[in-house]
């Protein structure tokens, strides 16, 4: 595993294109873009204020850079340095702008959720979408980038409206059974729509691309709902996290629930490998060093941990939330499906510290992985049943099928890894700390090593 | 009258004497003076009482004392020279006077007695009175507390009572406010929500109205589509193809599903009919065997041979005429085979609970095979016997060599030919139990295993006794047949445990030694030989022993892989030495 050295950035604003040919990254109010391999600055824009959001168009060609105090929104061609385009959205405000699938339309939406601006570079044309609804997920693509769903809200009931990308045109528009609907997502085959109510109430609506209801599916009433909402690569499961700690799978034919996976504070009767993160003492790593005779600055005086194996029953520390606040830390939060839609990592806000794999063949748990810190990030290598995960200290953990490893950053300074993001051939994962990013990658050695 | 025996109780020092003075309360005064001294000072009051001077008034008072006490009053002697004492009625007056003192003193004794046993049992019913009281007392406080704390606990009840009653408003109360706020609050949530609906349409119309200026893209230069093409007008045809294209999605992706369905349905099926195929394999051949043995067993094998029949039948036909029919079969047969399994498992279960009690249920089994084996062991012992007498027939009839020789021929042929006979009906007795083995459970495998043990010592023995009873093996013959047939009549604890070893060994020992072959004895001895065998035994009888001893080392050693067999046979061949030499020292 080798290290890049570190680069600046800001507001974590950095992403690799589309291609995987380039990595573009925001200082304060510069855009760099770099050529992955060699990390050399390839080009380099300046954007009117600090660069709020950043977004590589689907065919890699352009960049959006949007500046929401402004307003304003700037797009860089990485073949044209010389063409630029700047959308005012003026006194209407914006707070959130993006690519169209084609990459050469823009949404921006302004605020209090007035409209949504469609910009087309093409023609400069202009068009309106009224009423969107301001909620966690309003508005998707579908996989291949033909329709977009866009949740609105009308006379005091929800909706939906289906519009094709190709020419915005309103394919489809359709109440919804929803109280107060908090978000929708298309199915990876583009043929399903699933929509979830808030967390007030468990509901979450199957809709087909026309527009009938498939099915409805409701685990419980009169207790926090859904919390969270993901589909498989394969769009065979959808699993549904929700504020009772549990994750219900539902298949795709028949619509409901095949499997629940529950968080228990204590793990036993289990086939599942409990790894936990233990700190090693400065001495000992020092012996270590010495030993091995490597010398690094950042690494001598920083804590060294690692996995360990736990026997069964494990207990796993959880935060009780209070009850008197509003979206209380409970329940599970985040659900990430491997590429191969073989495995699911979930976690659960109030055991902040782990990490929950299950395997979908066997339809058990796989392994959890605790660590020191809250975990603040994981994601799956795009190509390989492998999860990265960052607790927000300077180690970069990973997690594959044959074992689980944590790596420390061997970079001088305060480094600590906020969040991180593949590369979309899984070979290299970048690291983003606070004001600074770094490119760690993958030798295959050490994934064998630590698939065997 | 509680309070009189107090007081009593309280003279008790003086008790006696009153109750005395009770019985005669007439003379109370006198004898309470008497009383006294009497008790005292006895003699000197008598002396002071009577002098020489004042003896006739003291008679004569004596005299009137004594009327008074009703005795006679004869003291005085009135004689001429005055009165005196006569001494008879003084005397008399003296022992009746006694008399009447030691009764009350014994009265007064018994009265003494009953006073102490009154006054203790007045003195223990005080003591458990006043317990009583005591107890009382408490037990009145007690009443009094539970009193109180029942009347307390009442009170509580009712406060309790009145609070639930207020609580049970409250939540009435509460929920109705709940859900008129919740209606509010809905209502509100619309009204404000369409407040906000209406600021924001004005803000839009605001802002629109306004031709806010900034509001612009400013571009170099327009870009061309993602895809090449121009874009199209927007016509009815455009919206038409959209909805042609989205129902091709949806179709392409319906048709996906369904070849994926299909697919898993065909697998599916695959599997299914492994299965059937498997079942009725596992089924059938279950019942072969079984043919004879019950009715319904027979009748479900044709069932299965039907329903294989039709099956394949179903196999063949597309699968929705079939599936009912695959369906049904698939289901027949798997209930037979959950019945099947359930038999089993019942079954086990029943072993199981046998278990405990194993030595009572093969028990009938195991003594009606022993019963069998013994008769067989009888047949031969008596089939043995009838060969030796023939042998001794033929040895006392000093016949010439050569007759003899002829004669023995004949024997040896007759007994094979008898043998051959007994094997075949042995054999076929064998296969039977075999048979009834395989029906037998794991109880009567154990016998089994028992009787093949048995057997096998027997087979071992029936051998040795064939090899022995053929003339050319000489000597040895006569004393370890002799000797055999005391060993297997006395030794049958000793069988019982070589079979118990043998249990342990393998099986096929059984096959191994049950099959003797008669056609050894096809050697003929000459007679010299079996004249040496049967009547010189005396004078080489230890060699013989050691011979002999030799031979069954040597037979057994053949079968190294039977230790315990092997040991077994050891164990005889001492024992039958000895038995040799009784059985020749008394003829």
């Amino acid at each position: 595993m080798n290290f890049s050295e570190v680069f600046k950035q800001s507001n974590q604003l950095c992403k690799v294109s589309p291609d995987g040919k380039y990595l573009a990254t925001c200082v304060q109010y510069r855009l760099v873009v770099r050529d992955i391999s060699t990390l050399q600055i390839l080009q380099l824009y300046t954007c009117l204020d600090q660069v709020s959001h950043m977004e590589w168009s689907s065919d890699s060609l352009f960049i959006l850079c949007a500046m929401y105090k402004r307003g304003l929104v700037q797009v860089w061609s990485l073949e044209q340095p010389d063409w630029h385009c700047k959308i005012d959205e003026g006194s209407i405000g914006l707070v959130s702008s993006r690519w169209s699938p084609d990459g050469r339309h823009i949404l921006n939406t302004t605020e209090f959720h007035l409209r949504i601006t469609v910009w087309s570079l093409c023609t400069k044309a202009v068009s309106y979408i009224k009423y969107p609804k301001a909620c966690q997920k309003g508005i998707d693509f579908s996989t291949d980038g033909s329709y977009m769903a866009l949740a609105e809200r009308r006379d005091c009931k929800d909706c939906i409206s289906i519009f094709v990308c190709d020419d915005w045109h309103l394919l489809r528009h359709f109440e919804t059974e929803t109280q107060d609907l908090a978000g929708l997502e298309w199915s990876p085959n583009g043929c399903v729509l699933a929509v979830w109510d808030s967390c007030l109430e468990y509901k979450v609506l199957l809709y087909s691309l026309d527009g009938r209801l498939l099915s409805t599916y409701s685990a419980y009433e009169w207790s926090l709902g859904v919390k969270s909402v993901s589909w498989s690569p394969s769009s065979q499961f959808l699993a549904i996290g929700s504020y009772d700690e549990k994750v219900r799978i539902l298949n795709h034919i028949t619509w409901k629930k095949i499997v629940q996976f529950e968080h228990p504070a204590v793990i036993e009767n289990t086939k599942a490998t409990v790894y936990k993160e233990v700190e090693k003492r400065p001495a000992e790593v020092r012996d270590e060093f010495s030993l091995h005779n490597v010398t690094m600055d950042s690494t001598l005086f920083s804590t060294q941990s690692k996995y360990e194996i736990c026997s069964l029953p494990v207990q796993i520390p959880a935060v009780k939330p209070d009850p008197d606040r509003a979206n209380p830390k409970i329940g599970v939060s985040v659900l990430a499906f491997s590429s191969d839609s073989r495995y699911l990592a979930t976690k659960n806000d109030n055991m902040p510290t782990a990490i929950w794999v299950w395997d979908m063949q066997k339809m058990s748990l796989e392994a959890v992985l605790e660590h020191t810190l809250s975990v603040r990030c994981f994601l799956w290598d795009p190509c390989r049943p492998r999860l990265a995960l960052c607790t927000g200290n300077s180690k970069l953990y990973l997690w594959s099928p044959g074992g689980c490893v944590s790596v420390q950053v061997p970079v001088e300074g305060d480094f600590q890894v906020q969040s991180l993001k593949w590369h979309c051939n899984g070979d290299s994962v970048i690291l983003l700390g606070k004001e600074q990013l770094c490119l760690c990658y993958m030798d295959t050695e050490q994934e064998e090593k630590l698939n065997s | 009258m509680g309070e009189w025996r107090v007081t009593n109780a309280s003279m008790d020092p003086e008790s006696s004497r009153i109750s005395h003075v009770t019985i005669s309360p007439s003379r109370h005064h006198h004898v309470a003076a008497y009383a006294l001294p009497l008790s005292k000072q006895s003699y000197s009051v008598i002396s002071a009482f009577c002098t020489e001077d004042n003896v006739l008034q003291c008679i004569s008072y004596l005299n009137q004392e004594l009327a008074s006490l009703g005795l006679s009053m004869c003291l005085e002697d009135r004689s001429p020279e005055g009165t005196s004492l006569n001494a008879v009625p003084a005397l008399n007056a003296m022992y009746e006077l006694l008399q009447i003192h030691k009764r009350t003193m014994c009265t007064l004794e018994k009265m003494e007695e009953e006073q102490l046993k009154q006054s203790s049992t007045l003195e223990h019913l005080q003591i458990s009175n006043s317990r009583l009281k005591d107890q009382l007392e408490l037990s009145k406080r007690e009443n009094s507390g539970l009193h109180e704390t029942e009347r307390q606990l009442q009170l509580k009840i009712k406060t309790l009572q009145s609070c639930l009653k207020t609580e049970k408003e409250e939540v009435q109360k509460l929920q109705s406010i709940i859900s008129s706020r919740a209606s509010q609050y809905s209502h509100d949530a619309k009204r404000k929500e369409r407040e906000a609906l209406k600021l924001k349409e004005r803000l839009s119309q605001l802002l629109v109205d306004r031709k806010d200026k900034k509001i612009a893209i400013d571009v170099l230069n327009c870009l061309g589509r993602s895809d090449g093409k121009r874009s199209v007008w927007r016509t009815a045809k455009l919206v038409a193809s959209h909805e042609s294209d989205m129902y091709k999605t949806l179709l392409s992706d319906y048709e996906t599903s369904q070849k994926a369905l299909i697919m898993e349905n065909a697998e599916l099926k695959k599997v299914l009919q492994q299965m059937k195929k498997e079942m009725i394999h596992i089924l059938t051949p279950r019942h072969q065997p079984a043919s004879g043995a019950a009715a319904d067993d027979s009748q479900e094998q044709v069932e299965l041979d039907e329903e294989r029949d039709t099956s394949r039948e179903a196999l063949d036909q597309s699968c929705e005429h079939a599936r009912e029919q695959l369906l049904n079969s698939i289901r027949q047969q798997w209930r037979k085979l959950r019945n099947h399994v359930v038999k089993l498992d019942q079954a086990s279960h029943m072993q199981n609970q046998m278990e405990p009690n194993k030595e009572m249920i093969p028990l009938e089994t195991h003594e009606d095979e022993m019963a069998r084996m013994r008769q067989e062991v009888q047949q031969c012992k008596e089939f043995i016997q009838t060969q030796q007498q023939l042998l001794l027939q033929q040895l006392n009839t000093s016949f010439d060599d050569e007759t003899a020789v002829f004669l023995n021929g004949c024997y040896t042929l007759e007994e094979k030919e008898r043998l051959k006979e007994e094997w075949k009906l042995f054999e076929e007795q064998k296969r039977n139990f075999e048979k009834e083995r395989r029906n037998f459970t794991e109880a009567a495998i154990r016998l089994g295993r028992e009787k093949m043990a048995f057997e096998e010592d027997r087979a071992a023995w029936l051998k040795n006794q064939f090899l022995n009873s053929t003339p050319f093996t000489d000597r040895r013959r006569c004393s370890s047949s002799d000797g055999q047939s005391a060993l297997s009549i006395r030794s049958e604890p000793e069988i019982r445990m070589s079979s118990v070893k043998a249990k342990r060994s393998k099986s096929p020992i059984y096959s191994t030694f049950s099959t003797p072959k008669p056609s050894r004895t096809s050697l003929v001895p000459s007679t010299a030989e079996l004249y040496r065998a049967l009547r010189l035994l005396s004078d080489s009888r230890d060699s013989s022993k050691h011979s002999n001893r030799g031979q069954w080392q040597e037979s057994s050693t053949t079968e190294d892989q039977h230790p315990h067999v092997k040991s077994s046979i050891q164990a005889h061949t001492g024992e039958m030495s000895i038995f040799t030499f009784d059985d020749h020292s008394v003829t």
